[in-house]
């Protein structure tokens, strides 16, 4: 059996203990026993020694848990400050040696939105975070139209091809892609050459019939709308709440500008199948 | 002479005549009939320890064989030493990938899993993988090589699209279970279910919940029609409210259900449509999906209320006094996931109606959002555990917990067999007393004997690892994360906890000592995870050497080669996975992992 191992203050954490040569944990008889403290502070830096009962400021401080001895390469410490995908400008990533003045530790005074996040934690399923993300922005905006118009505007730009000045609509007025196209209608009446209504749609039509394709054919124009991803997608694949949470611009395109987005098939409706289609034409 | 042999239970006694012939001279096939009544692989393998004739007959019968990590053994290997298996379960990449901790491209590919499978299993039936990363090439070459293949289910995969689906559908004539859970399904726009031929019957078990995309809702009506045993039916979230309401009317004999999009605006007259359907269904016992379910139609489900064994509102974002209303109805319900919307008056509800409560899970419905807040606290937990007396798998959430609020608990339930509690905030000690969990966390490992899955949160310290080392006999899985305070705690672990099989720790300052100290324990677990921890790259250097049937993978970050040669013994580790293996060293690592 190895000899009892003794509780050490891994990290070297009293302010005098900066060791510029690496210290590996085993190594730690060299470094003092100071009272057990809970610390996310690199070994040397200078923040006040915590009593262990005062840890509600350690929980509020961003808790990146305890870093390793002061590492040599500079590749292992910019790995290792580079994987947390902590914001915090303090992060130094090309420091080689953790050096006794290199503050990586949040300070307690810092409000909890300036928190960071950690990467996987809480412990929540990828799957599950992200779909709660989508029905989050789904579930939002509707909300926000039922309480009577509430929640703030959300004006997008809206440009058309030709025009000489874009415009600016805010999409939570309506109610659907008929009312919004009826509107940029008579926003852009002056530039239009008179032309059936721009793209409408619901679920049901998608799937039920082939109308929506009719009238693509006939109009001059057709409706893009670019998403947070930053594509331009055609309007009218998605369901009208979940289309205005994360349609950012609008965009007006002469039809044959817009020969990459094609008409679609019932089929194929979705993001990913728009995306697709917007490829392969 | 008599034989008494131990021939696992239910094994007759052979008659104690002096002419039988003596027990261990029998023929195999009366073992393999014997051990066919063995209910754990763990009875079998140690069956097959016994002596050569029965290891013998014990690999030649085994028709399921579960794999738990994929490294452990090759296909190969697998394929050699149990020749007839019907049924293969294979688990993948380390349970942190979850998490996302696990770089991408780490590793786990299915590929030579059914390669190997379609050589010398001709005869497989059923293919379970976890965690792993499935191509469609895969899913053709099952479709292509398996003649009797019946069950097909993916849990948290991923690197498949919808034209693998087209290829199962259209190659396996006699599936029974498409089962997808969870996994990253790239949408290619193919209408994979319309390639189920017309005079395909067979389909028992239905679940394409985690699709995104659409499917052909006229296709699915006409292959739940035909499917007269279906069982089993879990749409995704692109299945609106009213087809719903028809797919019920023609599956009313379905047990599980899981709902599409029960999101609209409310109709009465589709709420009656609904509402009929569901009476119709007087078989149904499980339900889950109703994503962005709207509180109104929830009234549409009471008629099945009652015979509801199994509730999953974990995707439901309803709040208050409808979810509250709904699941009071449900008596007879053994497991629940839900929201931590319900909130602690919910849970109290929840106490008093269901009784019959096996399973809670507590999801968290603004995990990074510390302004909103819910109120959900230890209080919901406490009075679950004290009238739920069948209580015995645990998963909460929450912010904030009191050591005296797990005493109780410890108390109320020692049947718990899984306790899994995060308290959201790391290190976030005990909310009256200031005091770190310590005290809760033993109380628990210490009535909860029967304990074999713990997740410990909150401030911690080493205190607490000396309990559960312990007491913490029958422990199998340990998931630490932001706790202890030395060496010592990790230590205790190693060299108690009997039964350990995963240990999966994260952000904790447990440094080489232990690791090497109790490098003989790594042996007799399955796996060990350590991620930002206080690892050498030295120590792991030396637990290789010293431990050859130890696979040590050290991971940095993932956007950088990991260069040990060059990297001293002094460098950190950001993460270790050391797993136990007969196959030697993988050879498809990624960039960013090496075996050291």
């Amino acid at each position: 059996m190895s000899p009892p191992l003794e509780p050490h203050d891994y990290i070297g954490l009293s302010a005098a203990a900066a060791p510029p040569t690496p210290t590996s944990s085993s190594s730690s008889s060299s470094s003092p026993a100071p009272r057990l403290t809970l610390r996310l502070g690199l070994p040397g830096s200078e923040s006040p020694d915590r009593d262990r009962d005062c840890c509600e400021d350690v929980a509020a401080a961003l808790s990146l848990g305890p870093l390793p001895a002061a590492p040599k390469a500079a590749a292992a410490s910019a790995g290792v400050s580079a994987k947390r995908a902590f914001p915090d400008p303090a992060q130094r990533p090309g420091a080689a040696a953790k050096a006794s003045d290199d503050k990586q530790q949040a300070s307690p005074a810092a409000p909890p939105a300036a928190k960071a996040q950690v990467v996987g934690w809480p412990p929540v399923r990828n799957y599950r975070k992200n779909t709660l993300a989508a029905s989050a922005s789904k579930s939002k905006a509707p909300a926000e139209e039922a309480a009577s118009g509430g929640g703030g505007p959300m004006y997008v730009k809206v440009s058309m091809d030709g025009a000489p000045y874009l415009r600016k609509v805010d999409i939570k007025m309506y109610s659907s892609y008929e009312d919004l196209s009826m509107a940029l209608e008579k926003m852009f009446s002056c530039f239009i050459t008179g032309q059936s209504g721009l793209h409408k749609s619901s679920s049901k039509d998608r799937l039920t019939n082939g109308s929506k394709v009719d009238a693509l054919k006939d109009q001059e124009y057709v409706l893009t709308y670019e998403d947070k991803d930053a594509d331009w997608m055609l309007v009218g694949d998605l369901p009208w709440d979940y289309f205005t949470s994360i349609c950012r611009k609008l965009k007006i395109m002469r039809r044959s500008d817009a020969v990459g987005i094609a008409p679609r098939t019932i089929e194929q409706t979705g993001e990913i199948g728009a995306a697709l289609s917007f490829l392969s034409h | 002479m008599a034989p008494a042999a131990p021939m696992g239970r239910g094994g007759s006694r052979a008659a104690p005549a002096a002419a039988a012939p003596p027990w261990h001279v029998l023929p195999d096939e009366v073992w393999e009939h014997a051990f066919s009544f063995l209910p754990a692989d763990s009875d079998r393998g140690a069956a097959a320890a016994a002596c050569r004739s029965w290891l013998r007959a014990e690999r030649r019968s085994r028709r399921r064989l579960a794999v738990a990590n994929c490294y452990a053994a090759s296909p190969q290997d697998a394929v050699d030493r149990f020749p007839a298996v019907r049924a293969v379960e294979v688990k993948g990449k380390p349970h942190f990938a979850d998490f996302g901790l696990v770089p991408p491209a780490w590793g786990a590919a299915a590929a030579p899993w059914v390669a190997a499978a379609a050589d010398g299993w001709p005869l497989l039936e059923e293919i379970s993988f976890k965690r792993m990363v499935v191509t469609d090439d895969c899913l053709e070459m099952i479709a292509a090589s398996f003649r009797n293949f019946q069950v097909l289910r993916l849990v948290s995969c991923e690197g498949f699209s919808t034209a693998g689906l087209a290829a199962i559908a259209a190659g396996c004539r006699n599936l029974r279970e498409l089962d997808l859970q969870e996994n990253e399904i790239e949408d290619c726009s193919i209408h994979w279910l319309s390639l189920f031929p017309e005079s395909f019957t067979s389909l028992v078990t239905l679940n394409f919940s985690c699709l995104e995309g659409d499917v052909n809702i006229t296709v699915l009506e006409r292959l739940v029609t035909r499917c007269h045993n279906l069982k089993t039916l879990k749409l995704n979230n692109a299945i609106p409210l009213d087809k719903l309401a028809n797919l019920l009317r023609k599956a009313p004999q379905i047990v599980e259900l899981g709902t599409g999009r029960f999101s609209a605006d409310y109709h009465p007259d589709l709420f009656s449509k609904l509402e009929a359907a569901f009476a119709g269904c007087k078989s149904l016992r499980r339900l889950s999906g109703a994503w962005d379910a709207v509180p109104e139609y929830l009234p549409a489900f009471y008629c099945v209320c009652d015979g509801l064994t199994s509730l999953n509102l974990s995707y439901t974002t309803v709040r208050g006094p409808e979810l509250i209303k709904f699941i009071s109805r449900c008596k007879k319900l053994q497991l629940l996931w839900v929201m931590d919307l319900i909130e602690d008056r919910g849970l109290a509800v929840v106490a008093s109606s269901c009784n019959k409560l096996q399973e809670l899970r507590v999801f968290p419905s603004a995990p990074f959002d510390a302004a909103e807040q819910v109120s959900l606290t230890e209080r919901g937990l406490v009075d679950v555990s004290a009238s739920c007396p069948m209580l015995e798998s645990v998963l909460y959430f929450c912010r904030r917990m009191t050591n005296e609020a797990l005493i109780t608990i410890a108390k109320n339930r020692p049947n718990f067999t899984c306790f899994r509690l995060c308290i959201i905030e790391p290190h976030t000690p005990d909310y009256t007393t200031h005091q770190p969990l310590d005290a809760g966390f033993s109380a628990i490992v210490e009535s909860c004997k029967g304990l074999r899955r713990l997740s410990v949160s909150g401030l911690l310290t080493d205190i607490v690892f000396k309990s559960i080392g312990a007491h913490a006999d029958r422990l199998e899985m340990l998931s630490i994360a932001f706790a202890g305070n030395s060496d010592l705690g990790l230590h205790y672990i190693l060299s108690g906890c009997k039964s350990l099989k995963k240990l999966e720790i994260r952000d904790c300052p447990f440094g080489d000592k232990p690791l090497l100290a109790n490098a003989a324990k790594l042996e007799t677990m399955r796996s060990l995870w350590m991620s930002t921890c206080s690892l050498t790259l030295g120590a792991c250097r030396q637990l290789a050497r010293k431990m050859p049937r130890l696979s040590v993978e050290v991971m940095n970050d993932p956007r950088r080669r990991c260069p040990l040669d060059s990297l001293t013994d002094e460098s950190p580790v950001e993460t270790l996975y050391v797993y136990r293996t007969i196959a030697g060293p993988r050879f498809d690592t990624p960039a960013c992992v090496q075996i050291v």
